[in-house]
């Protein structure tokens, strides 16, 4: 037992425990807070197999991208948990089977086949860059794949944005570029005004 | 020195085996968070003093000469004030916030490298480890305006959040030209991409000078400083997240900016203004410079906070999107095209 095993058991027990809790906890915004966790200590389980862009990458799009809008949409949500767990006897034998059917494919996977000589992690010299062959990998071998991808993300991106704009008659909007070559000429007019005479000595700028 | 810091390794090895691994890091850890604690205190400090002698005022100037002990005064006082927690707050997500909101702020400093050896950890992805820290920072924010159960402070995470979601892409691609420009996430070796002949000239500031801006920019955005203070927003939503916390909760959140602000000067000068490198040849590189960088850097936000006033809610995001983002996607295509022709000299 040296110290990475230890690190090892220690982010497992996390993941586990913060995998339970997305589940379990009652309110939606605890659930996603369980989840970030559960991200950063299987980030944790990564970087310790020297996939250090793929960990690094997990908190970067998922914790710190993805789940801070899903918060944002989540906290805004006025939940009732009451109606939220009104039919969970009605689904509850559908959700067990579809429990079942995913712990078999895991074992199946998983199984016995793999596990039985045990797998190490294959040591690299010391100046090996993973996001380097990563990289190299992704644009030589994998570049149909990777664009088909990226072509993908873009058509959702575009269709997303279509789906939400819409141009409602009578809103009232700034025209920022207005504002911004606004000069103080537009907004202020300065009027010489001669003081009435015979009031005294009233002092002019 | 690193001789008898190698003979001290190779004691405590043998001596607690298992257990020197965490132990040793633990001391580097202090060596590097006990300074920045300090520096962070005088931030504080200075940024009361630049901002009042450029206001003609003088400043705290009662406690200890010159005002100098005023951080110690004002530590004290937050650690003796009562923290209270609302009763219809989250109770461990309130006390967790301020805790979140610091982590990240001293998590980033692992990969920050100060000379050419001294660095806690030469992680090959630093980039993309600062990157993943500065973004978990709003974590803090969010959990700490959720869980107090408030109106102005949920305002203030709102704002946050959508803040640093929108400033992290143009962010994010202001450091992928950086890492195009050296080749390397490496913080030290972006630092050594930018050694030449000509000192200042060789720097990433000039070919990447657009990229320069929109870093530094979405840095003080991503600090939530002034001009882009809008989670805060005094006058708008009172003190935005934290207007429930008082005390040492209190504390820790202006430990979490103030750390946060170093750090974003510490970046740029690394990234940017070469690091420890000397600016002119005929002088030797040194870890001065990279202080006296950050100092004029740190300078600029308190400048910032100084002169400019706060941005209106849409024109920060119509900043994030509608400009930095299209200029730092058009500036890696630039930067790209421009490696490609012998006119690239850095």
């Amino acid at each position: 037992m040296n110290f990475l095993d230890i690190v090892f058991y220690v982010f497992a027990a996390i993941t586990v425990f913060a995998a339970m809790g997305v589940i379990t906890s009652r309110n939606p915004v605890n659930a996603a807070l369980f989840l970030v966790l559960a991200f950063c200590s299987s980030a944790g389980i990564w970087m310790l197999l020297e996939a250090e862009f793929l960990a690094i990458v997990l908190v970067l799009v998922y914790v710190g991208a993805v789940m801070v809008l899903f918060l944002f949409v989540v906290m805004m949500l006025d939940i009732n948990l009451v109606r939220l767990r009104e039919g969970f006897w009605r689904w509850f034998p559908f959700g067990a089977g579809l429990a079942g059917l995913m712990v078999f494919e895991m074992i199946y996977v998983l199984g016995a086949r793999q596990t039985s000589d045990t797998v190490h992690a294959i040591v690299h010299p010391a100046d090996y860059s993973n996001t380097k062959e990563l990289g190299r990998l992704l644009y030589t071998d994998y570049v149909y794949p990777f664009e088909l991808a990226a072509v993908l993300l873009l058509v959702a991106m575009v269709a997303a944005i279509a789906l939400t704009l819409r141009r409602r008659a009578g809103v009232k909007t700034q025209n920022i570029s207005e504002q911004v070559q606004v000069q103080a000429g537009d907004r202020v007019r300065i009027v010489k005004q001669m003081s009435a005479e015979g009031t005294g000595s009233a002092t002019r700028k | 020195m690193m001789e008898l810091l190698l003979s001290l390794e190779q004691a405590g090895q043998n001596l607690l085996g298992v257990f020197w691994l965490p132990l040793w890091t633990l001391v580097k850890i202090m060596v590097i968070v006990g300074p920045l604690m300090g520096a962070v205190a005088y931030l504080t400090l200075a940024e009361r003093k630049v901002i009042g002698w450029m206001q003609i005022r003088i400043g705290p100037n009662r406690v200890g000469p010159l005002g100098l002990l005023q951080p110690l005064a004002d530590g004290l006082k937050l650690l003796m004030k009562e923290i209270i927690i609302p009763a219809g707050s989250n109770k461990f997500l309130f006390v967790l916030g301020p805790v979140i909101a610091l982590m990240p702020a001293l998590a980033a400093w692992a990969v920050v490298p100060f000379n050419a050896e001294l660095v806690l950890s030469n992680a090959n992805a630093g980039l993309l480890y600062i990157l993943a820290m500065t973004s978990l920072g709003v974590y803090g924010v969010i959990i700490a305006g959720w869980a107090s159960n408030s109106k102005y402070a949920f305002l203030g995470a709102l704002r946050s959040a959508a803040q640093i979601v929108s400033y992290e892409i143009a962010m994010g691609f202001a450091l992928v030209c950086v890492l195009m420009a050296a080749q390397s996430m490496n913080l030290g070796d972006i630092v050594h991409g930018q050694q030449g002949r000509y000192g200042a000239l060789n720097w990433y500031f000039i070919p990447l000078f657009p990229m320069f801006l929109v870093y530094f920019i979405s840095g003080v955005a991503e600090a939530n400083r002034a001009p882009f203070d809008v989670a805060e927003g005094e006058s708008e939503i009172v003190a935005g997240f934290h207007v429930e916390y008082s005390g040492m909760a209190f504390a820790l959140f202006f430990l979490a900016e103030y750390a946060n602000m170093i750090l974003i000067a510490f970046l740029t000068s690394i990234m940017f203004l070469g690091g420890w490198l000397s600016p002119v040849p005929f002088l030797p590189d040194s870890i001065v410079w990279i202080f006296a960088k950050v100092f004029f850097v740190l300078f600029l936000f308190l400048w910032f906070r100084a002169t400019f006033p706060r941005y209106r809610y849409d024109q920060l995001m119509r900043l994030g999107w509608k400009v930095f983002i299209p200029l730092s996607i058009v500036w890696v295509v630039v930067v790209g095209a421009w490696m490609q022709t012998p006119l690239w000299v850095w």
